[in-house]
């Protein structure tokens, strides 16, 4: 299969702001015990015949950007709501390290812990964890007032970011009261109001409907537009995934078996499992000019973006006179140019080993 | 075959013997430490005989008002107010007024005394499995265990009196709302839990600000239980020197008043039937926010 090189959608590198480190979760009687057979490569289905213990998460290796969406996918049983739980020590790992911002996540004794998850993570969940006792605006300030804000200015606070995410009006409902959108509202805006850096979302739009969560999708990439939190977002749908992602890692059996750009994942899926996963995207409207463009060529179209998807580019494609458009980054620099003929390879699902055995037998 | 037939018992001799043995103990224990025990429920006693004298003291137009109040404060039912007014005054035109007042007090400080001391109870089975293996036992024996058999201990350390009496009621009547507690903090959803822990809650802004009033209305159904428990008991507790209803109740078994039986009978309905909707709409109203359900 050809590689392709993707260009990168900005150069700048930031520090990491979350690295997950040889991290391990082992459920069971005696996990500790179990470590040394899964580090000498012993998968998932033999630990749980042989000795009854599952294998949540098995040497998860994972540096989180800052500013940036990091989408963690995969099927359920993959153990992505398993790993998003390690960040903020929900759950204990079996073994491994967390670093955030430098600090040691797992040294932390129980007042930083404390500290880190009412100061700098807080969660939004798939199933909403609302305060069924309280009021709307009573749960919007409910993450400051663990952070002991004053009663007014948490009040001043969740009114506004409730404002934000469309729900001024609803301050003195009960969760109940609200659809499932309007409570995952709620939700967002009480993990926003905290002024936390680090947003972990637990397929926080899973539970709802298809258009609703497009909608909670375009509010959550309008409020990162602005403030560049760093956001770990789980989520099972592949189109959910490539809609806000900045970088993706899929996991499956506890494993991360690609991690990167979300073009790099669809251009160059890592074995048949992610291939098989991404085959029934709709590749015009996922798949960018950056991922296809041929270095050093130009073009006699419009000069287009690398952001732009194939979708779009189509037209101007077909208009121009040599088939073919010069294609710059963000910043106007040149990255080369893309041929109508490589726009409609493109479009060609790539194939798994499994296709071409069954082609050619 | 006699082993087969015969159940090899403990011999007579021995099993007497046996009897005595603990009786006799027993009876040294309460000599010896009987004085402190019932120095250590002294102020139980002053405040139970205080709070009779209140009310009896107090005239009864005042008594029947503050109920009136108490009444509309708990069920915020007009239906349910007049209701009790019209059953106190019709226990006070029967001449029933100084054994009601005498049971309401009996009732209010044991309802005050199992709320106060069941519910930490129940918070500290719901926090570990060991706790609650240990104390659910115990709370079997004190709801199956026949009255008489722990009403002679107490007795016997105590004498006749209301001490003994409001204890024999506390001990039957304070299971309820130790189980219903520790149900309640038990079946609050895990899901909230969990996001009040990510936002870093302690474990004390868990149990006030989560877990107790999400258990409310779980609690308040204790609460209900252990008042309707209270109120069947008093008849009992009339036996070892508890002054109220159920004393007339006792003397028409023994005499055959048909009528002296059936009204103190019927008062004590009465209250139990006023309690029971007044505590009921009021843990109701404090599950309010679940009644207005979203599809």
């Amino acid at each position: 299969m050809v590689k392709h090189e993707i260009q990168p959608l900005d150069d700048s590198i930031d520090e990491p702001k979350v690295s997950i480190q040889k991290l391990y979760k082992i459920f069971g009687d005696t996990p500790e015990a179990m470590l040394d057979r899964v580090r000498g490569g012993m998968g998932k289905p033999e630990l749980m015949d042989q000795t009854g213990h599952a294998l949540g998460l098995n040497n998860i290796n994972l540096d989180i950007p800052a500013r940036k969406i990091q989408v963690i996918m995969g099927l359920s049983g993959s153990g992505k709501s398993t790993l998003i739980r390690h960040l903020n020590r929900l759950i204990e790992p079996t073994d491994g390290e967390i670093w955030v911002d430098g600090e040691d996540v797992m040294k932390m004794d129980a007042k930083e812990l404390r500290d880190l998850r009412r100061f700098k993570m807080s969660m939004v969940f798939q199933k909403f964890g609302l305060l069924p006792h309280r009021t709307v605006l009573e749960n919007a300030m409910y993450g400051l007032e663990i952070q002991g804000v004053s009663t007014k200015e948490a009040q001043q606070r969740a009114v506004k970011w409730l404002d934000r995410v469309g729900l001024a009006g609803f301050e003195e409902q009960y969760p109940s009261q609200l659809s499932g959108g309007q409570q995952q509202r709620v939700g967002l805006a009480r993990a926003l109001a905290t002024d936390a850096e680090i947003l972990l979302m637990d397929e926080a739009f899973s539970a709802l409907d298809p258009l609703i969560r497009t909608d909670m999708q375009s509010i959550l990439l309008e409020l990162q537009e602005e403030l560049h939190k760093t956001i770990i977002f789980i989520t099972h749908d592949l189109d959910e995934a490539l809609n806000i992602g900045d970088n993706i890692a899929i996991l499956r059996d506890g494993e991360i078996i690609q991690s990167g750009d979300p073009q790099d994942i669809i251009m160059n899926p890592a074995d048949d499992y992610i291939t098989d996963f991404i085959r029934d995207i709709n590749r015009a409207k996922v798949v960018r000019l950056r991922s296809i463009v041929k270095k050093g060529a130009t073009g006699a179209g419009e000069t287009l973006r690398g952001g732009m998807s194939l979708e779009e580019a189509l037209p101007k494609l077909h208009k121009s006179v040599d088939g073919s458009c010069p294609v710059v980054d963000k910043k106007g620099n040149p990255l080369g140019a893309v041929t109508l003929d490589g726009l409609i390879d493109a479009l060609k699902a790539p194939e798994t080993e499994a296709d071409d055995e069954v082609r050619y037998s | 075959m006699e082993f087969l037939s015969e159940f090899p018992a403990l011999g007579r001799k021995d099993l007497a013997s046996l009897k005595q043995g603990i009786d006799e103990s027993f009876r040294s224990f309460s000599r010896a430490y009987g004085p402190e025990i019932e120095a250590f429920f002294n102020p139980l006693l002053k405040f139970l005989i205080w709070f009779e004298k209140l009310l009896l003291g107090t005239p009864w137009p005042i008594v029947i008002i503050v109920i009136a109040a108490l009444t509309w404060l708990g069920a915020r039912s007009v239906k349910v107010t007049i209701g009790s007014v019209i059953a106190f005054l019709i226990i006070g035109f029967l001449g029933m007024w100084e054994d009601t007042m005498a049971t309401l007090a009996i009732v209010s400080v044991c309802t005050v005394l199992c709320i106060a001391i069941g519910i930490p109870i129940g918070i500290l089975m719901a926090r570990s499995d060991r706790t609650q293996a240990i104390i659910t036992p115990i709370l079997d024996v004190m709801q199956t265990i026949p009255v008489f058999v722990y009403l002679l201990p107490v007795v016997m350390l105590l004498g006749i009196g209301k001490v003994p009496g409001l204890l024999a009621v506390c001990i039957y009547a304070a299971p309820p709302i130790v189980r219903l507690t520790n149900l309640g903090i038990r079946l609050v959803d895990r899901d909230v839990m969990e996001a009040a822990e990510s936002f870093g809650a302690s474990s004390r802004e868990k149990l006030f600000g989560v877990q107790i009033p999400l258990a409310l209305p779980n609690i308040f159904a204790g609460v209900n239980q252990t008042i309707m428990m209270a109120l069947s008991m008093v008849v009992i507790a009339s036996m070892i020197g508890v002054k109220g209803l159920g004393g007339p109740v006792l003397r028409s078994i023994s005499n055959q008043y048909l009528a002296l039986g059936l009204m103190n009978g019927l008062a004590i309905v009465a209250l139990a039937i006023i309690f029971d909707r007044v505590s009921q709409s009021y843990g109701k109203r404090l599950q309010a926010y679940r009644e207005t359900g979203h599809g």
